[in-house]
């Protein structure tokens, strides 16, 4: 039993449905990569098992809890921090506070996580008074994970986190995340850069129109032929 | 060189205190346009009608404090009678949003058709005011009426020219500075007004991060109720209290707040002095600054005043129309309405 599972999940906006029992799953401590062409319903199973998609079919399990009636806002509260692809940031509020909000649901002291996240991401330390709307398409990047991180979630569920982002800046995003990774947090992405995505993934999900294709090891997609020549260009 | 000094002191008596106090009044009154626009994403078109609601309590209280001969002076009853007065505003606001305004907020309404409804809300309380206390003037302005008397000014200073400083005029500078610095210092410092700034800023994300969307509009309307009911009466304070004035009121403020920037609160007080300067300066009749500024027969016949009176609320729509055509988003770069 994962920590974190959508199950056999089926659903979509209106009446067509977008996913078809579709299963992704994440581990502590792990890295689970959705991958598939555009339309494949990646960001939509993402946001299916945030509670953002109403469900027909299947549940979401956390921790071996069904969590599928909770509202995102509720699933917050269980330990599961979201970063939307876009929008992600307060333009106008201040870096520094932008964390602050991201930790809105505590109340106990929250300095050392500031400080932790401020050692992860340098960069926010700098510009901790600047508002998020200045800063670039990459520091913008590490103030949505980092106001997501606030909250001390046990799930970091990021959605295309290197979208607009130069290669260097993709490398060093994906660096932090490793390393919040092996701080013990699951992480479950969505990634358009497919390969550079499963070089770094505990486990891959290959999606294909709303359906689970491939499923295995990141390294395993990788080196699968028949992955390599549909999904990741030979 | 004591001619320049009249003509400083001749300006100051007549643009730049009236100025600030107007400009007071409509900063503050821009100033909940602007809250409730930015977190409740509408252009309420009955806060005018809210700010008369406030000064009409303010008014009832005060006749009753009167014949109790309960005062405060030197300073006027009405200050008294204010903090009463702005609970009931905050209540008014409350059971408006409750009965109206959330039926259309849970239908996730166009902006149009909440302006629709907030004038449907204006005519509505409009009404309800002129049926309690009726459509007439009433100075409601009690207590010493002068803070500097014009008399006192020349024979201290020995000038020709005296200044005034209106007890209204002292008392909306003086609170006006002093709640704006409040509500800043709420906004910029306090985790729930950071969480309204976030909200206003990214309203999916702020739900995301737990922040309370029901909490958010609860207090957005106890700051506007509160800054509502100060306004108003501070502007009835420093005029006199009548309904229909307050109709009026609307397109200054409204311009004030566009101008500033619709969303900005820094606009908004930046906006509401701007256009209360330019309705005085334009309105203003310069022939006896010129008199002490220049050689006796250079002093022209007229007036030398740009714009009648009567038009004053001309200043303002000209001044809407060169900022939307210029500058769209204001001075301090708001949203665009």
């Amino acid at each position: 039993m994962a920590y974190l599972a959508g199950e056999n999940m089926t659903g979509g906006y209106g009446d067509a449905d977008i996913l078809h029992d579709c299963s992704i799953s994440v581990e502590k401590g792990e890295i689970a990569v959705v991958v598939g062409p555009n339309g494949a319903g990646k960001s939509t199973a993402m946001k299916a098992v945030f509670g953002m998609l109403p469900l027909r079919q299947g549940q979401v399990m956390l921790d071996g809890e069904d969590i599928t009636g909770l509202k995102p806002q509720e699933r917050v509260l269980k330990g599961m921090g979201f970063v939307p692809q876009t929008q992600n940031v307060f333009p106008g509020l201040s870096v520094l506070e932008n964390l602050e909000m991201g930790a809105f649901i505590r109340n106990d002291d929250i300095h050392q996580t500031l400080e932790q996240i401020f050692q992860l991401f340098p960069i926010l330390a700098e510009k901790a008074f600047q508002p998020a709307g200045e800063l670039s398409g990459g520091q913008r990047q590490q103030v949505a994970v980092g106001r997501a991180l606030m909250t001390r979630p046990k799930i970091l569920m990021l959605d295309e986190p290197t979208a607009g982002v130069s290669p260097i800046v993709m490398d060093e995003l994906f660096d932090r995340i490793i390393e919040v990774a092996r701080s013990g947090i699951a992480i479950l992405m969505v990634e358009q850069n497919a390969k550079q995505a499963l070089s770094i993934a505990d486990k891959g999900f290959v999606l294909v129109q709303g359906r689970n294709r491939y499923t295995d090891t990141g390294a395993a997609l990788l080196a699968d032929n028949d992955v390599r020549k549909a999904f990741l260009g030979g | 060189m004591t001619d320049i000094l009249n003509a400083f002191v001749l300006l100051a008596n007549f643009v730049v205190i009236p100025g600030l106090a107007y400009g007071s009044q409509l900063a503050l009154g821009a100033l909940g346009v602007t809250m409730v626009y930015s977190v409740l994403r509408f252009s309420n078109f009955a806060h005018g009608e809210l700010m008369s609601f406030g000064a009409m309590i303010c008014v009832l209280i005060t006749w009753w404090l009167n014949s109790a001969g309960i005062g405060i002076a030197p300073l006027p009853t009405a200050l008294l009678a204010l903090p009463v007065a702005i609970m009931l505003t905050i209540g008014l606001a409350l059971v408006t949003d409750k009965l109206v305004f959330a039926y259309y907020r849970a239908k996730r309404a166009e902006t149009v058709t909440y302006l629709i409804v907030s004038v449907g809300v204006m005519f509505f309380t409009g009404g309800l005011i002129r049926f309690i206390i009726g459509p007439d003037d009433r100075v409601f302005a009690d207590g010493e009426r002068f803070w500097l008397k014009a008399r006192t000014f020349k024979e201290v200073t020995g000038l020709s020219e005296g200044l005034a400083i209106k007890a209204s005029q002292g008392i909306t500078i003086v609170l006006a500075v002093s709640v704006v610095a409040a509500l800043f210092w709420f906004l910029n410092r306090t985790k729930t007004g950071k969480s309204m700034r976030a909200y206003s800023d990214n309203e999916d994300l702020a739900l995301l991060s737990g922040i309370n969307p029901e909490r958010v509009v609860l207090i957005t309307w106890i700051i506007t109720g509160a800054l509502a009911a100060l306004a108003g009466t501070l502007y009835g304070l420093d005029k006199s209290y009548k309904p229909f004035t307050y109709l009026s009121l609307l397109l200054p403020i409204f311009a004030s707040a566009i101008v500033g920037g619709v969303g900005s609160p820094v606009g908004a007080i930046a906006g509401g002095y701007v256009i209360a300067f330019s309705e005085l300066l334009v309105t203003f009749a310069y022939k006896k600054v010129l008199s002490y500024l220049t050689f006796e027969n250079w002093i022209p016949e007229g007036l030398v005043q740009l714009l009648s009176t009567d038009y004053k609320i001309a200043v303002s729509f000209v001044i809407l129309l060169i900022v939307l055509l210029i500058k769209p988003t204001g001075l301090f770069s708001g949203k665009t309405i």
